[in-house]
């Protein structure tokens, strides 16, 4: 069975026709070609999928995508702005955030989600917010230092 | 994950005509964070999932009879985050804020969460110990069922088919009173608890005799326990320690938990013993705190402010 469904995707406005058992993630990648965000576990723990739900972060790979319509979504591709990165990406550069990549997209998709709820938060409040992102290289204090300094990327 | 068809009712009137329609053939579906997973398993295989993503009306958080009223599709994070639920009851936001990960509980409802019945969840011994009810509506009307009688086996409920958790509401502690819940989490920060248990420690008023208690456990058994016999070795007793040792094993006899990679079932049922007596002596010492912060001076505007730079 299929549904046809409206939602905007980094700020713009797409229109899929989707079967109902379709998940978020693969409609993402498959349907509008949305590469960016990957797919670890497939079981919502490890964090590779996530995606903002009108500014929520939420596991792409656990909910369907007839659960976008009507609402706004945002990957890892809407994070830059005419072409120049976010804080968080510039500081996942500037201090080694990231190593082999694959959790990446996720890592710095929550850590956005993360400063706009609080744009200073210390040792602590990272890691409960960032612990359902894993990272398989385990370069964990590199990601969390890269979220310390991310503010002095803002403007 | 098998094809269905998607409904989603704007009311519950429309969601009661769905379910009407399909029977056991349908599923509710909320936040899916559970629900999902057991879908692409195949364990569940709905031929219609009702949405209740768009009825309006059920997620508020408010104060009623001096408890607190949770409509059946506030998420996780709504109660963790709200300054009501934190203000009014401590715990409860404390023990949603155990759940998952802030992706899950973005997502997971509170009635969602009841409904799937995991015995290892961290909200239900909670709120068995708080004395929680549920809300279950169906088209012929509501009842109002005690947490302690709803869960009847893994994933099996009291509820009917045809039956909606609209409200989880929450009663206020009775004075003298301190609360807590205890998760054993020796794995990773995100898993389920190993054994948990929580405790209501009620006091009489010369705060010297054990007035009530009541103790719930999770993750030891087909369903959350609550330990009624541990309760009565406490009732009506002399404030003591050993008291506290003693609820401890009574508690480990009404557990039966499995040996699994979180721990053998000898192994739990030990831990079941010194979480309640852990769970107890905490909610002691919140009791204490509260008599003590009752006691001291209020702190001064001026002294209240220097507080807050110190702390940024």
């Amino acid at each position: 069975m299929n549904k046809k469904i409206k939602f905007r995707v980094n700020g713009k406005k797409v229109e899929v026709d989707v079967p109902t058992n379709r998940l978020l993630i693969d409609c993402l990648r498959y349907d509008l070609g949305l590469t960016g965000t990957k797919e670890g576990c497939s079981v919502g723990v490890c964090g590779a999928c996530t995606v903002l739900m009108d500014g929520d972060m939420v596991s792409s790979c656990l909910a369907l995508a007839v659960f976008a319509d009507g609402h706004d979504i945002t990957t890892v591709e809407g994070l830059a702005k005419n072409g120049e990165l976010n804080p968080v990406q510039k500081s996942f550069i500037q201090y080694g955030g990231f190593q082999c990549g694959i959790c990446t997209p996720g890592q710095v998709v929550a850590a956005t989600a993360l400063l706009e709820d609080n744009p200073r938060p210390n040792e602590e409040e990272i890691k409960d917010w960032m612990m359902g992102n894993l990272c398989r290289c385990t370069g964990y204090y590199k990601i969390i230092e890269s979220i310390q300094k991310a503010h002095q990327f803002a403007k | 994950m098998i094809s269905f068809e998607y409904r989603t009712p704007k009311n519950l009137k429309e969601v009661h005509a769905s379910l009407k329609e399909f029977g056991t053939d349908a599923k509710l579906i909320a936040g899916g964070t559970a629900l999902i997973i057991m879908m692409k398993q195949r364990l569940v295989q709905p031929s219609c999932l009702v949405s209740l993503r768009s009825v309006r009306g059920l997620n508020g958080i408010e104060i009623k009879d001096g408890g607190l009223r949770i409509g059946g599709l506030a998420t996780h994070r709504a109660v963790e985050s709200s300054p009501l639920v934190r203000r009014r009851i401590p715990l409860l936001a404390e023990t949603y804020h155990h759940v998952g990960t802030v992706r899950v509980r973005n997502m997971a409802t509170v009635g969602g969460g009841l409904a799937h019945a995991d015995p290892n969840q961290d909200p239900p011994p909670t709120l068995i110990a708080l004395g929680a009810t549920v809300k279950a509506t169906s088209a012929n009307g509501s009842r109002v069922i005690p947490l302690d009688t709803f869960f009847t086996d893994y994933y099996e409920t009291v509820l009917n088919p045809d039956e909606i958790i609209t409200e989880l509401f929450v009663p206020k502690l009775p004075g003298n009173s301190g609360a807590a819940y205890l998760k054993f989490l020796p794995r990773t920060a995100d898993d389920y608890a190993t054994v948990s248990a929580a405790a209501v420690l009620t006091l009489d008023k010369n705060k010297k005799t054990i007035a009530d208690a009541r103790i719930a456990l999770g993750s030891v058994g087909t369903t959350p326990i609550r330990a009624t016999a541990a309760e009565a070795v406490l009732r009506g007793q002399p404030l003591k320690a050993e008291a506290f040792v003693e609820a401890g094993e009574k508690a480990k006899e009404a557990v039966d938990p499995v040996s699994d990679f979180r721990g053998s079932a000898g192994y739990k049922k030990e831990m079941a013993a010194v979480f309640v007596r852990r769970a107890l002596e905490r909610a002691l010492a919140n009791i204490r705190q509260q008599s003590k912060a009752k006691a001291a001076p209020k702190t001064t505007k001026r002294a209240a402010k220097a507080r807050k730079r110190r702390k940024r």
